[in-house]
């Protein structure tokens, strides 16, 4: 198992987003979450990198209990390497080309010595087809674009496990395919993601399992097939017939 | 005009011109540089929301922009001697400008940091960058580019405002125009003069500006 979290629980003021949530990926899993619109599933993605402090969970990676709630920076610092983050808006550096969005974490982050920096960064930047773009600046850049240089940078760290948030709902249609053929790219090479997608071809095709939420709770975890050929729940089933009036 | 005037005129101008490069000048740069060390702090301090210093922070910007530059300047240099604290004049001039014009330039950075998008800082810490790596090579340097016209027009304000410094009788190029009227009494020549050489400063500051402008716009812009 390369990650299982268990009873992850965070509250905003009153509200309830995440009541428990149970978690677990092995090596190379491809697992995409679903659910209605504020169920919860992009705070469980910030909760388990950290960019939201949950209020209780343990987080277990490569044997380590670390708590969700009381985590020391070290702690922190220690899951941020082994994980990496795709955002629904991108999120490039402004200031930095796309080469240096890539090698920064590396040369600055991890120390590394600037050429094997760029050497890693060109390797990944060129899995996604950005190779070509090395010295533009991100508002050069399209929307699809901009999201495939977002990949790479997270590629770079050699992260153990990929989150993405939406990663193509930002995008124009014409350039959601473009994105997806790069994840899709990714689930073939055995990269490890947890992704919340309201793509329903990548959700269906992609990705090995389903996890679907409502209101903060893990409502139902099958296989990709199942889950649309013979979603258990009647709230899944009720999610699956809403997308398909679609 | 009289051929008096023009004499006085060609005698004064390399020396108000002197002053002006030898006192005016360094001593708008130094008290920029003074702001601008103060603005970054204040600001970063305010962008981090740090406890008790924020607080700090927001009294000194209260009391300075409630406040006219030139009473700053007298209260430092004439009153605080009753209180038995003394500076000397030029020391005090830096000083107030100096204090004077960061609170203003604060605000402007503080604006510039808050500009640039949270979520390149949370993307920051994913790459394993710690705050300190995400404020100099992410933050900090959208925020200059930002601010830029924001400062350099507080650069050339500054050019201007150190004339106050004559009325405690720092000696610099203002002070070298009523001196020197004192003794000729031919203040319209004098006082135009010394305006066209402030002019000649802030023009070419301005010119400058523009010149980095488009070199910054040239660098990718970056800025959406
Ligand atoms: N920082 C915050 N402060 C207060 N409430 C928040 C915060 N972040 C999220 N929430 C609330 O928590 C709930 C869950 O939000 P979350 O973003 O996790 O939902 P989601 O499943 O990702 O929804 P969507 O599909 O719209 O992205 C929402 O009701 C949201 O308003
Ligand atoms: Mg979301």
């Amino acid at each position: 198992m390369i990650l299982s979290a268990h009873n992850i629980r965070k509250r905003f003021a009153d509200l309830d987003v995440l009541k428990g949530i149970d978690l677990e990926m092995q090596q190379g899993d491809v697992v995409a979450i679903l659910g209605p619109s504020g169920s919860g599933k992009t705070t469980l993605l910030r909760c388990l990198n950290f960019l939201e402090r949950a209020d209780e969970g343990i987080l277990t990676m490569d044997g380590a209990d670390i708590d969700l709630h009381r985590a020391t920076h070290r702690e922190i610092v220690r899951v941020r390497r082994k994980t990496a983050f795709v955002f629904q808006n991108y999120n490039l550096f402004q200031n930095k080309t796309v080469l240096q969005n890539v090698t920064l974490g590396l040369t600055v982050g991890a120390r590394m010595r600037r050429d094997e920096a760029e050497a890693t960064a060109l390797e990944m930047l060129r899995k996604v087809g950005m190779a070509d773009r090395l010295k533009h600046y991100p508002s050069q850049l399209s929307g699809g674009q901009q999201q495939r240089v977002a990949i790479a940078r997270a590629l770079a760290t050699k992260p153990e496990i990929i989150y993405f948030d939406e990663p193509t709902s930002a995008l124009d249609p014409e350039l959601i395919g473009e994105v997806l053929s790069v994840m899709r790219d990714l689930a073939v090479e055995g990269m490890t993601m947890l992704v919340v997608t309201h793509e329903m071809d990548f959700a269906r095709n992609v990705s090995s399992s389903i996890l679907f939420m409502d209101g903060g709770e893990v409502i139902e975890r099958a296989p990709s097939r199942q889950f649309f050929e013979q979603p258990r729940e009647a709230r899944s089933q009720e999610f699956i017939r809403s997308i398909l009036q679609r | 005009m009289s051929e008096r005037i023009w004499g006085i005129v060609a005698d004064s101008f390399p020396k108000m011109l002197t002053y002006g490069l030898t006192v005016t000048l360094p001593l708008a740069a130094a008290s920029f540089l003074l702001a601008l060390i103060i603005a970054v702090l204040v600001a970063l301090i305010q962008y981090g929301n740090v406890p008790v210093l924020r607080r700090i922070c927001r009294f000194y910007i209260w009391l300075i922009r409630g406040t006219p530059l030139l009473v700053q300047l007298y209260l430092v240099y004439y009153g605080l001697p009753k209180a038995g604290i003394y500076f000397d004049k030029l020391l005090a001039a830096w000083l107030v400008l100096g204090f004077n014009e960061g609170a203003y330039m604060a605000e402007t950075m503080r604006g510039a940091l808050e500009s640039v998008s949270q979520g390149q800082m949370e993307a920051g810490y994913c790459v394993g960058l710690n705050f300190v790596q995400i404020m100099t090579h992410i933050v900090l340097p959208q925020a200059f580019r930002t601010a830029f016209p924001a400062l350099s027009n507080s650069l050339i304000s500054m050019v201007k405002e150190t004339s106050l410094a004559a009325t405690i009788a720092v000696e610099e190029m203002f002070r070298q125009a009523q001196i020197i009227n004192g003794r000729v009494y031919e203040s319209l020549a004098l006082y135009t003069e010394v305006a066209l050489i402030y002019l000649l400063f802030c023009t070419i500051l301005t010119w400058l500006q523009r010149l980095c402008e488009k070199h910054l716009a040239r660098r990718g812009g970056a800025i959406k």
